[in-house]
C-alpha cells in the first residue's frame, strides 16, 4: 500500500469512528425514556434527512454530472412508485437507477 | 459471550426482499469502482470499507484526495459529513444497552452504525428482549458490513465494465432508497417533522456553508421537531 493512501484511509476511519465512539460514551448516561433521548432521536432522523436531501440536490461525485431536472424527474417518479407499490422499497430503487442511466444516455 | 441464535437472527434480517442490502450493495459497488479509478489497490479498497464503513465519508475522502487535500483537511471534511453518526449512535445504543452485557460489545459494534443497519435495527428492536438486543445488533451490523466489503471487491473488479451512465445509475440508488425509507418511517408527528424539516434545512443551509449544512440544518430541524413533539405531549 502506498503511504499516502494508507494514511488517508486511517484518517478517514478515525474521523468516522470518533462520532460513533462518542455516541456510545454519551449513551451510557442516557435513559431511553428521557427527554434528551427523544431529542437525540429527532436529531438522528433530521440529520439523516438533511444528508439525503443534500446528496440529491447538491450531489458530489458522479451525480454532479446529471442536471437538477433529471434528478427531480427521478425523485418524483420514485416517490410515486413507492406509494403505488404500497411502500415497497425495491421497485423505486431499481427504477431510479434504470431511468437515470437512460436519461443520461439520451438527454446527456 | 454472544447468543448465537440471536446473532444469527440479526445476521439474516438483511435477506428480506426489500432489505437495504440492495441499496447498500449498489453503492459500495460504485465506491469499489471509484477507488480503483483513483488508483487504489484492491487491498487498499477493502481496507477502506473495512475500517470506515460509511459511504459519504469514503466519497469525501476520494474527492479530497483528487484535489490533493492535506490529511488534516481530509479528517475535518470526513468528520463533518459523518458527524450525523453521533446522534444516530445515541438514538440507538440506549435501546441495546443492558447491565448483563459487557461494555466492549457497545464500543466494538458502534463501528456498524450506518444508515442501512440503523434503519433495520430501529424497525426490529422491539421484537427482541432488551438483554439480547446487542447480539441482534451485532448480527445486523456484521451482515451489512460484509455486504459493503464484498460489494467494494465486486465494484473494484467490475470497474472496467461499468460505463459512466451505469455508474451514475448506481450512484442514485442509495439516496433514492433512503429517501423512500425515510418517508416510510414517518409514522409519528415529531419524526415526520424532523425528516421534513431536515430535508428542507439541509440543502438550504448549503448556501451558508456547504461543509456545515448537514449538521446545522439537521440540529435546527431536529430541535424544532423535538420542541413541537414535547409541547404536544405536555
Amino acid at each position: 500500500m502506498s503511504v499516502n493512501i494508507l494514511f488517508a484511509i486511517i484518517v478517514t476511519s478515525l474521523a468516522t469512528y470518533s462520532s460513533r465512539f462518542f455516541g456510545v460514551l454519551t449513551s451510557e448516561k442516557i435513559d431511553e425514556n428521557s427527554k434528551i433521548y427523544r431529542w437525540f432521536n429527532c436529531l438522528a432522523y433530521s440529520t439523516l434527512a438533511a444528508l439525503i436531501s443534500r446528496v440529491l440536490i447538491f450531489p458530489n461525485g458522479m451525480l454532479e454530472e446529471t442536471s437538477y431536472f433529471m434528478r427531480l424527474i427521478v425523485i418524483f417518479f420514485s416517490i410515486l412508485i413507492f406509494y403505488i407499490t404500497k411502500k415497497n422499497l425495491v421497485y423505486p430503487t431499481i427504477f431510479s437507477a434504470i431511468i437515470l442511466s437512460i436519461l443520461k444516455n439520451y438527454i446527456g | 459471550m454472544i447468543n448465537s441464535r440471536i446473532f444469527l437472527k440479526g445476521l439474516l434480517s438483511v435477506k428480506r426482499f426489500d432489505s437495504p442490502a440492495i441499496a447498500l450493495g449498489a453503492s459500495f459497488v460504485a465506491i469499489g469502482a471509484l477507488l480503483k479509478n483513483l488508483g487504489f489497490t484492491i487491498q487498499e479498497s477493502i481496507f477502506s470499507t473495512f475500517l470506515t464503513y460509511a459511504l459519504p465519508g469514503s466519497l469525501v475522502m476520494a474527492e479530497s484526495m483528487l484535489i490533493g487535500a492535506s490529511l488534516l483537511n481530509i479528517f475535518l471534511a470526513v468528520w463533518l459529513v459523518n458527524a450525523r453518526l453521533y446522534p444516530m449512535t445515541v438514538s440507538l445504543m440506549p435501546l441495546v444497552m443492558h447491565k448483563n452485557q459487557p461494555r466492549w460489545k457497545y464500543y466494538l459494534s458502534c463501528h456498524f452504525v450506518a444508515v442501512s443497519s440503523w434503519l433495520i435495527m430501529k424497525s426490529n428492536y422491539e421484537n427482541v428482549e432488551k438483554e439480547n438486543r446487542i447480539d441482534f445488533w451485532i448480527g445486523i451490523g456484521t451482515s451489512t458490513w460484509l455486504i459493503g466489503i464484498f460489494s467494494t471487491i465486486l465494484g473494484y473488479f467490475s470497474a472496467d465494465y461499468l460505463n459512466k451512465d451505469i455508474m451514475i445509475g448506481l450512484a442514485i440508488v442509495n439516496p433514492v432508497y433512503f429517501m423512500c425509507a425515510m418517508i416510510g418511517v414517518m409514522k409519528t408527528k415529531n419524526i415526520s417533522i424532523a425528516i421534513i424539516l431536515g430535508a428542507i434545512f439541509g440543502p438550504s443551509f448549503y448556501y451558508l456553508s456547504p461543509e456545515w449544512c448537514i449538521l446545522l440544518g439537521g440540529v435546527l430541524a431536529g430541535t424544532i421537531a423535538f420542541l413541537i413533539g414535547e409541547n404536544n405531549v405536555s
